[in-house]
């Protein structure tokens, strides 16, 4: 079964031992079941791509687009999460059917990509935001600790410079981590672990993407 | 943390160490590589100062005195390059963190020895 990523949750960062006694700091995410709930082909949609649904929602919660969309595809319930990832073949996947991570044939050893949202942190100043640095606690510094600093030059160009890095609202994004060795593979549980961090908080929805 | 990350760590805790706590004086057997194929186990004996972190996190502080130098080493408890952990003896201690074995030496540095049999066993 070819298919670019599947959905899942971060469910936290622990530590596990590897064979020669390294401790190896991993990132716990539970993956899958993912149900397919549309098939998009060449012929039809211009491009090949399944559509995924993840964590159940009942139908009744649903709006009334929503619970078409979810009995079209013959499913009895509806999800929070849905998102598309491109297919090589889109005969092999049929609406309905559900995909676990059993199905992936994902080793430790293996690669993958991880897209999550990142933690927001609010309207945040430059030197979170921009790693700017701060200024002189003392020596004659005086309520400009934590500002940014000039914006730019005088009378040319006359005004601040697009895009000029300053505070403002930071976090809260779609951040992608690459290349995460995959470290345990635990089917039976629907778990992976992945070495490092992911972005977001725990129970933060992923994107995990194969190699 | 999450439950379920619990069971994860299940896994790769180990089952064979002793219950450690503040106070206990132990020895830790250390496997650590000497170039590229020998592997070495050194023993690090002293009283362990602190204990921290749950699951596979957890680790041990053991301070010693060597040649007049105060001398500490954290160890993962569950890391498979320990070898064993032995309980030399136990002391009774009002503290979780005996930071303040620090300041002392020698008579002063001394912890009363605890003869519990439950903890014994």
């Amino acid at each position: 079964m070819k298919i670019e990523g599947i959905l899942g949750k971060k469910l936290g960062m622990t530590r596990v031992f590897d064979g020669e006694g390294n401790a190896i700091p991993v990132t716990v995410l539970e993956v899958g079941p993912c149900a397919v709930v549309q098939v998009k082909t060449v012929e039809k949609d211009g491009y090949n791509a399944v559509q995924l649904g993840f964590k159940p929602k009942k139908l009744t919660k649903c709006t009334l687009p929503m619970i078409g969309h979810f009995l079209k595809a013959g499913l009895d319930t509806g999800f929070y999460l849905l998102r598309e990832f491109k297919v090589e073949d889109p005969n092999q996947f049929k609406p309905g059917q559900v995909i676990t991570l059993a199905d992936l044939a994902l080793e430790p050893g293996m690669k993958v990509d991880v897209t999550g949202t990142s933690k927001g942190r609010g309207f945040t100043g430059t030197i979170k935001r921009w790693n700017f640095q701060r200024q002189p606690m003392s020596h004659g510094a005086k309520k400009v600790h934590r500002k940014r600093g000039s914006s730019g030059a005088n009378t040319f160009p006359g005004r601040v410079i697009k895009g000029k890095k300053m505070a403002g609202h930071y976090g809260a994004e779609t951040v992608t981590i690459k290349n995460l060795t995959v470290v345990d593979v635990i089917p039976d549980k629907n778990l992976l672990l992945v070495k490092g961090g992911v972005p977001g908080w725990p129970n933060g929805y992923v994107m995990v993407y194969f190699k | 943390m999450h439950p379920i990350i619990r069971e994860v760590e299940a896994k790769y805790l180990r089952t064979d160490i002793p219950k450690i706590s503040p106070g206990d004086t132990v020895r830790v057997h250390f496997k650590f590589k000497e170039g590229e194929e020998k592997e070495r186990v050194q023993v690090f004996e002293g009283v362990v100062i602190r204990r921290r972190g749950s699951g596979t996190s957890a680790t041990i502080t053991v301070r010693k005195v060597s040649f007049g130098v105060g001398v500490e080493r954290t160890f993962p408890l569950h890391s498979p390059r320990i070898e064993k952990i032995e309980i030399v003896k136990r002391a009774k201690v009002r503290r979780a963190r005996l930071y303040y074995l620090r300041e002392r030496a020698g008579k002063s540095a001394r912890l009363k020895e605890r003869f519990d049999q439950k903890v014994m066993e």
